[in-house]
Formats: C-alpha cells, sequence, structure tokens
C-alpha cells in the first residue's frame, strides 16, 4: 500500500495548510500524526525489541535482494532490459538508487500539485498517477500491483469513462502470461468482454471523447498558444485507442494460438509486457497532464515543477 | 468511432441482453455435466460412422437414439464439424470420452445453436404491445419478456449445465406460436379491420387482398418440424390441432362466437396436411423405405420405464406415491398390513424399474393416458368454443403443457420447462397470468435443484436462481403495480418456504443421522413440495381459463 500512500500525506498535509498552520491547521496536523504515529507503533511493537528483529521484518518487505525485478512485469525496467541488459550491467545498489529516483521523480510533480490544491478529484487523480509511477519505475514490482493502480481509476471511471475503460482493458491485458498459466484464459476473454460491453452501454463511453470529455480542454489551450494547428487531440486519441485494441486483441490470438520460435521462447510475454508498458507511459503521462492542467480548483496557474 | 458506437449498440438493449446471457454462458462451460454429454457424444458418433440404416439398431452404448429422425440429422450435421475439433469423439467405440476439446465444441454448438432461439425471442417481442409508450426502458413488457425469456434460469442451467440442447427446440416452439400471432402486411391496418377476438369482419376475399392473414401456415409448418426434433412436444399437439382447426380452417364466426360451420374452408384444411405430411415424409420416409418404423416407434416411446423417473417429478403422481408412501408407514405401525406383502423395491431407489404400489391402486401408462386425456379435455373445449383468437390459444397451449406434466407417464423435471416458457408470454400482459407464473416458475425452477447435485455448483444455482426469482417477482410486480397484489398471504408463505427447504436439503440433512437410513428424504420432499405449488398453478390457471369471459358479444356463461 506504500503505492498509495504519498497522496494520502499529500492530501493531509494540503488540507491542513489550507486550514492555516496558525490556526486550525496545526491542530488537524497534530491529531493525524499522533493517529498514524500511534497505529504504526502499534503494528511494529511485538519487532521493535532488537534491532536485528526490526532490520529482518524489513529486509522481508523491501526484497533489494531479488533485483530490480523477476519474470515478465509491464514495468519499465523490464521492456527496457529487452534492449539494454540492465539487470546484469548494472551493480545491485545503481539500480535501487536509480529506480528510487526515477520513481520520485515521476511522482512529485502531481504530489506538489495536490499539496497546494486538495481537492476530492486531485486526490483520486493523483491516487492513480501515483500509484502508476510506482508500478512503472520501482524496484521487484509483481505482475499483479497493477490493481493498485487499477482501483483509483475505477474511483475516476464516471468522470473520465472512455480512459478508465481503456485503462482497465489494457491492465487486464498486461496479466495475460498469468492468466494463460492459471488456464483462466476464456472467464477472463468472457469478463473482459462483458465488462466493455457494461462500459459502452452505461457511460456510453464512445460519445465522450471530445477534448471537454477528456479532460484536455485547459491543456490544448495551451499548447495552442505555441502551436495554433493543434486541433486533432481528441482523433488521435481515439485512433490511438483503436491501435491499441487491435494491437491487444492480435496478440492475444497469437499467444493463444501460435508458438513461439525456438531461439525466443519467451517472445509472447515479452511481447504483451512491452505493449502493456507502452500503453501505461501513455498513461502516465495523459493523468499527469489532467492534474497540472486542472483548471477547476479556483486557481488557474500552471505548476512549475 | 460513429460506426463502432451503432455496433455496439448503445441504445441497443436487446442485442445487450443476448450478449450478456451468451459470455454467461460461456462462463458456464467449465461446470458439471450430466450422462447426457456421453449421450450427445454418442450420437454425433452413431451418425457420423454408421450408415443410416444402423442408426436406431446401434446399442454400444446404454444412450441409444431415442429421438426422432430430425435430431438425428442434425447431430450428423455437427459431427461434421466435430471432426474438426476432435476426431477421437466421433468413433462409436470411445464411451464416455470428453476431451477438452470434446467438452469445448459441445458446449459452443449448445450456445451457438441458442441463435434460433433468441431470434424467436425477438419475433416474441413484437407480439406484446406495449402498454404505455415512454416508460423507461426496464418497465416495458418487452423488455421484461426477453429477460424473463433469454435469462430463464430452468433453460440456462438444463441446457448450459447439464447439457441439452433445448435452445433452439424451445426457439422453434416460440417462433410457431410467434407466427400465430402476426399477420403479413400493415399492423396499423389490421387493428382497423379486426375486432378484437382477431376474427375478420371484412369478408375472406378483401382480408387476403390486404394481405391480413396471420402466418398459420408457418406456426404450423414450425410445429411440425419440432415435434420431428423432439417427440416430447406432443403434450402440446392437442392445442396446435383444435385451434389450427377452429380458427384457421373454419374462416369467419357468427356473431356470438361459435363456429359457423359452412365457412369451413377445404383448401386450408388440405393445405394444413399437406404440409405436416410433407414434414412427416421428409422425416420418417427414409425409415418406412427401410421398414424400420417398429424400431423407431419402440426407440421413441419406451413404456418399459416406470411410473416416475428416479427422481420423481413433482406432479400428481409424486404426491399420490407421497401418499402411498405415507398410508403403508402408518398401515404398518398400526398393523393392518402385512409387512411380507409389501415389495422390495422402493421408488426412490434411483433405479427406473416397474413397481407396485402398495396400498394404492397401482398406476399403468393406459391410466396416465386416460387422466392426462381427461385433463386436458376442458381446455380443448374452451378453445373450440370459445375462440379467443392467439391468447387463447396460447393459455390453451400452457395448460396442455401442464396438463401433461401433472398426469403423464415416466415424466421428467425438465417438462415444466415446457409449460413455463409459454406463460412467459402471458404474464406480462395479465397481472392474473402473472402471479400465476410466478408461483410455477419459482416452483418449477426450484424443483430442477436436484439435477445440479454437486459441490462447486451450489453457489451458482443458488445465486442464478436468486437472481432471476427476485427479477421476476419485482419486475412485474412494478409493470401490475396497479393493480392488486400479485401473491395473497398463502401464496407468500409457501414461496418463502423453499428457502428453509433448501437449507434443510442441502446443508443440514448432510450432517443428521437420517442420510444413511432416508438418504432420498431429501428428494421426497423437494418433489412433494413443489408438486403442492405447481398443482395449485395448473389448478387456478384452469380456473382462470374457464370462467374467463369470451371475447366479443358471446353472453358470460
Amino acid at each position: 500500500e506504500l503505492y498509495h500512500s504519498l497522496p494520502f500525506f499529500c492530501f493531509l498535509l494540503g488540507k491542513c495548510f489550507k486550514k492555516g498552520l496558525k490556526g486550525k491547521g496545526f491542530v488537524l496536523l497534530v491529531k493525524l500524526a499522533c493517529t498514524v504515529v500511534a497505529s504504526f507503533v502499534l503494528c511494529w511493537l511485538p519487532f521493535f525489541t532488537e534491532r536485528e528483529q526490526t532490520l529482518q521484518v524489513l529486509r522481508r518487505l523491501f526484497p533489494v535482494d531479488r533485483g530490480l525485478f523477476e519474470d515478465k512485469v509491464a514495468n519499465i525496467w523490464c521492456s527496457f532490459n529487452v534492449f539494454l541488459k540492465i539487470r546484469d550491467i548494472l551493480p545491485r545498489h545503481i539500480q535501487l538508487i536509480m529506480s528510487f529516483c526515477f520513481t520520485f521523480l515521476s511522482l512529485l510533480p502531481a504530489c506538489i500539485r495536490l499539496t497546494l490544491q486538495p481537492s476530492s478529484k486531485g486526490f483520486r487523480l493523483t491516487l492513480v498517477s501515483c500509484a502508476l509511477s510506482f508500478f512503472l519505475f520501482s524496484f521487484q514490482v509483481h505482475e499483479k500491483s497493477i490493481l493498485l493502480v487499477s482501483l483509483p481509476v475505477c474511483l475516476v471511471l464516471s468522470e473520465i469513462p472512455f480512459m478508465s475503460t481503456w485503462f482497465l482493458l489494457v491492465s487486464t491485458f498486461s496479466l495475460l502470461p498469468l492468466l494463460l498459466k492459471d488456464e483462466l484464459l476464456m472467464p477472463s476473454v468472457v469478463t473482459t468482454m462483458a465488462f466493455f460491453i457494461a462500459c459502452v452501454t452505461s457511460f456510453s463511453i464512445f460519445e465522450k471523447t471530445s477534448e471537454e470529455e477528456l479532460q484536455l480542454k485547459s491543456f490544448s489551450i495551451s499548447v495552442r498558444k505555441y502551436l495554433p494547428c493543434f486541433t486533432f487531440l481528441s482523433r488521435m486519441i481515439q485512433y490511438l485507442f483503436l491501435i491499441s485494441v487491435i494491437t491487444m486483441v492480435l496478440l492475444t490470438l497469437m499467444t493463444v494460438t501460435l508458438d513461439p520460435p525456438q531461439k525466443l521462447p519467451d517472445l509472447f510475454s515479452v511481447l504483451v509486457c512491452f505493449v502493456s508498458c507502452l500503453n501505461f507511459l501513455f498513461f502516465l503521462v495523459y493523468f499527469n497532464i489532467i492534474i497540472m492542467w486542472d483548471s477547476k480548483s479556483g486557481r488557474n496557474q500552471k505548476k512549475i515543477s | 468511432m460513429a460506426a463502432f458506437t451503432i455496433a455496439a449498440g448503445t441504445g441497443n438493449w436487446f442485442s445487450a441482453l443476448a450478449l450478456g446471457v451468451t459470455l454467461l454462458k460461456c462462463l458456464l462451460i467449465p461446470t458439471y455435466h450430466s450422462t447426457d454429454f456421453e449421450v450427445h457424444r454418442n450420437w454425433l458418433a452413431i451418425t457420423h460412422s454408421l450408415p443410416i440404416s444402423q442408426w436406431y439398431y446401434e446399442a454400444t452404448s446404454e444412450w441409444t437414439l431415442d429421438y426422432p429422425p430430425f435430431f438425428a440429422w442434425f447431430e450428423y450435421i455437427l459431427s461434421h464439424v466435430a471432426k474438426y475439433f476432435d476426431q477421437e469423439m466421433l468413433n462409436v467405440r470411445n464411451l464416455n470420452y470428453s476431451s477438452s476439446r470434446t467438452l469445448l465444441f459441445q458446449r459452443f454448438s449448445v450456445i451457438f445453436m441458442d441463435v434460433l432461439f433468441v431470434y424467436a425471442v425477438h419475433e416474441c417481442c413484437k407480439c406484446i404491445d406495449g402498454k404505455k409508450v415512454g416508460k423507461e426502458l426496464t418497465e416495458k413488457p418487452k423488455f421484461i419478456l426477453s429477460v424473463l425469456l433469454m435469462w430463464n434460469f430452468g433453460l440456462l442451467i438444463v441446457d448450459h449445465i447439464h447439457f441439452q440442447y433445448n435452445g433452439f427446440l424451445f426457439g422453434l416452439m416460440l417462433l410457431s406460436i410467434a407466427r400465430l400471432f402476426q399477420r403479413q402486411g400493415l399492423p396499423i391496418l389490421s387493428r382497423l379491420v379486426l375486432n378484437s377476438g382477431g376474427q375478420a369482419i371484412l369478408p375472406p376475399r378483401l382480408t387476403k387482398v390486404l394481405g391480413l392473414q396471420k402466418r398459420h401456415m408457418e406456426g404450423a409448418f414450425f410445429f411440425a418440424v419440432l415435434l420431428h426434433f423432439k417427440h416430447i412436444y406432443l403434450y402440446v399437439a392437442p392445442a396446435y390441432g383444435v385451434y389450427l382447426l377452429r380458427s384457421y380452417c373454419f374462416t369467419a364466426n357468427k356473431p356470438d362466437g361459435s363456429v359457423r360451420w359452412n365457412s369451413f374452408s377445404f383448401v386450408r384444411v388440405i393445405s394444413l396436411g399437406l404440409v405436416v405430411f410433407l414434414v412427416s415424409a421428409l422425416s420418417l420416409g427414409p425409415f418406412l423405405a427401410l421398414n424400420q418404423l417398429p424400431q423407431v416407434f419402440s426407440r421413441l416411446f419406451p413404456f418399459k420405464r416406470g411410473l416416475c423417473h428416479a427422481y420423481w417429478a413433482p406432479n400428481f403422481w409424486a404426491l399420490y406415491n407421497a401418499l402411498d408412501k405415507v398410508l403403508s408407514v402408518i398401515g404398518l405401525k398400526l398393523k393392518f398390513l402385512d409387512p411380507n406383502n409389501i415389495p422390495k423395491a422402493s421408488m426412490t431407489s434411483g433405479l427406473v424399474q416397474q413397481f407396485q404400489h402398495t396400498v394404492l391402486p397401482s398406476v399403468t401408462p393406459l391410466t396416465t393416458l386416460i387422466c392426462t386425456l381427461i385433463a386436458i379435455l376442458p381446455s380443448i373445449f374452451c378453445l373450440w368454443f370459445k375462440p379467443q383468437g392467439p391468447r387463447g390459444f396460447l393459455r390453451c397451449l400452457t395448460l396442455c403443457a401442464l396438463s401433461s406434466f401433472m398426469f403423464g407417464w415416466h415424466v421428467h423435471e425438465k417438462a415444466i420447462l415446457l409449460a413455463i416458457l409459454p406463460m412467459s408470454l402471458l404474464s406480462v400482459q395479465k397481472a392474473g397470468d402473472a402471479s400465476i407464473f410466478l408461483i410455477l416458475t419459482t416452483t418449477g425452477h426450484y424443483s430442477l435443484f436436484p439435477l445440479l447435485f454437486t459441490a462447486p455448483e451450489l453457489p451458482i444455482k443458488i445465486l442464478l436462481m436468486l437472481l432471476f426469482t427476485i427479477y421476476s417477482i419485482s419486475s412485474l410486480k412494478t409493470l401490475f403495480r396497479k393493480e392488486k397484489p400479485l401473491f395473497n398471504w398463502m401464496e407468500t408463505f409457501y414461496l418463502l418456504g423453499l428457502g428453509p427447504l433448501e437449507v434443510c436439503c442441502e446443508f443440514v440433512f448432510p450432517f443428521t443421522s437420517w442420510k444413511v437410513k432416508y438418504p432420498f428424504l431429501p428428494l421426497l420432499l423437494t418433489s412433494v413440495y413443489c408438486a403442492v405449488g405447481i398443482t395449485y398453478a395448473w389448478f387456478k390457471l384452469y380456473v382462470s381459463v374457464l370462467i374467463d369471459p369470451p371475447v366479443g358479444k358471446t353472453k358470460k356463461q
């Protein structure tokens, strides 16, 4: 749950700041701090008996010895590994520092924005983008962790139905190698289709693809100040959606029906991870853009990161 | 994108319903399947590997071919697709062969054939007039009917878990019913020139010119084809016969609704007869030529089986058997009966052998036939003397199916679906029919529970049943909220009693000591409890048909 912890922290901190640090805000800050510290202490008390004990728990919780990634994950590092075998080239502590830095750099803008302008919608979007940053750049990520990102996306499903549905389709697709191992191909295909049909009929997502609906209006206005011909954003996103869905369907069919070539036995799972990773990068950029160019929170200034 | 929107069907609720239930059926592929799976695999093998002359003689497997020839041809066509999935399933000697590809093929064939059922439901929806246009979608009778038919719990578990091909057969039946409701030509014009009983008030030639005739011939054709797919539909054949004779061959009525004998149309009778004859010739012709008709009939009507199936269908004979058992127990206790005289065979031992009743007189096939005929007769008379157009025909059909279920020989509990599905059409139009339908459906569906006795299917069957029951009751209550409540306290109490019964039979009973002494007790309790409900529904429907005032200017009885 560390994936979600930073937005909580920033949001609550932002609420305290808003109330003014010299009055009610300070009281709120003290109350929150006490609650968090108390629950932490309550959980960890049995393990504080020895220093070695605490360290061992930490070692188990954060298995830095296991390496940057295991098996095939729709992660930046795994995809990068296809071209440049960074897992073998760089020493362990450099990998650790690198992933740490990338993770925090990618989630910093959204978190700072949330601290300065806490709002319910901003909070949920920041949950998404933080969890996604963690998933993409963190250490020892399991494929199932994409569910930690899917959950906040479901929270914004009613506000941005088109992109959320697209994201949820990609997240199920990224789990394909795991589902095939568990022989869950038929149920996963059927439930994905049922979910897609449910979203199409309840949210009528294909009618909500205009710029305004995608929350990209303020962004495209700002870009048009420099590039007056930037009017095709909505259509571009629709084409990207089509391409993405077609690629996913084709890859699923190929994985199920064809056998991989002898020299590259993991070809299909790597392809699945690579395609999912590209999609996730696009979503990371998109969600960050929405957060930064969100004009509904009162102050209309652009954030300088 | 616009095309995709249209294709995705944001406004097309029917496609969404059909697609949704198809996806649900795909999820049910790996569930438990009964011996019927092996039956159909065997028939695929027989029709594929053997010549026609051997089809009704082949007996390597115990599951011999006992459906009429059209079904055999259907299996033959399927087998030519099956050979691309797994060649081994088409070997007659491969008893109980069920590789994953065989399972996939068979399940997909059922799901695929349900397309005909979906089409038939679509046609049936056209026969329902939406009472007030502009209401919310989920309150429209068409929507409720589509859900009640396509998502019917009984059909789902019998076809897609237990494994049978009832979907497309019921599709044929519903299609033939729909054709008897529909007219060629403009519906607007037809409302001007026909009275509410459905009889033309214009001379026949003008009606024909205006193209307002109903599609009776198509209805008759579809039913004839259906009979040669599965002969259980003989249960409802009297309704078809009398209705077509009365309302199609006699082209007009006297003003008071009775028969106008001089309007008998020989042309129509002969054309109907020709249609039926041609269909039968196509089906039985090859076997007549091979002199195999007696063998075919002996396979189709195996009267050597007992009065009741291994699990008693909840009909009149279940109550009869239960009464007999109770009387024999009382008789033994009170020393009226000699223990040596009681036959050893227990009726619930699970074997389909012949047995005798101990206290009450034994029942022969002839007795059941006579009882069935007596039970059908009043509804047939109603259909003849008080014709109410297609709606009256549908009620008579449901009554025929129910009466045959109540008094038939060796009735399978799945036959209750024969009454439930046509009744759905009636339920969305009248409140009285809706309440009868709900009682019939809930008890009928509950009586199907013993078909799925495996543990993994327990949550599935309970949840699906709850889903369907809650939906049907709430939607029909909403549809008829302006009329008096659908259930009185007795009926509510009875329906609620199904819950504790299920809990007792599935959860409490296996842990009691009675499980060893009386292993058949849950089946007996289920069967008897449901028989009460079904008998009550049958009785209520009969009363409503008999005392209903006929349409038009006929004097009330």
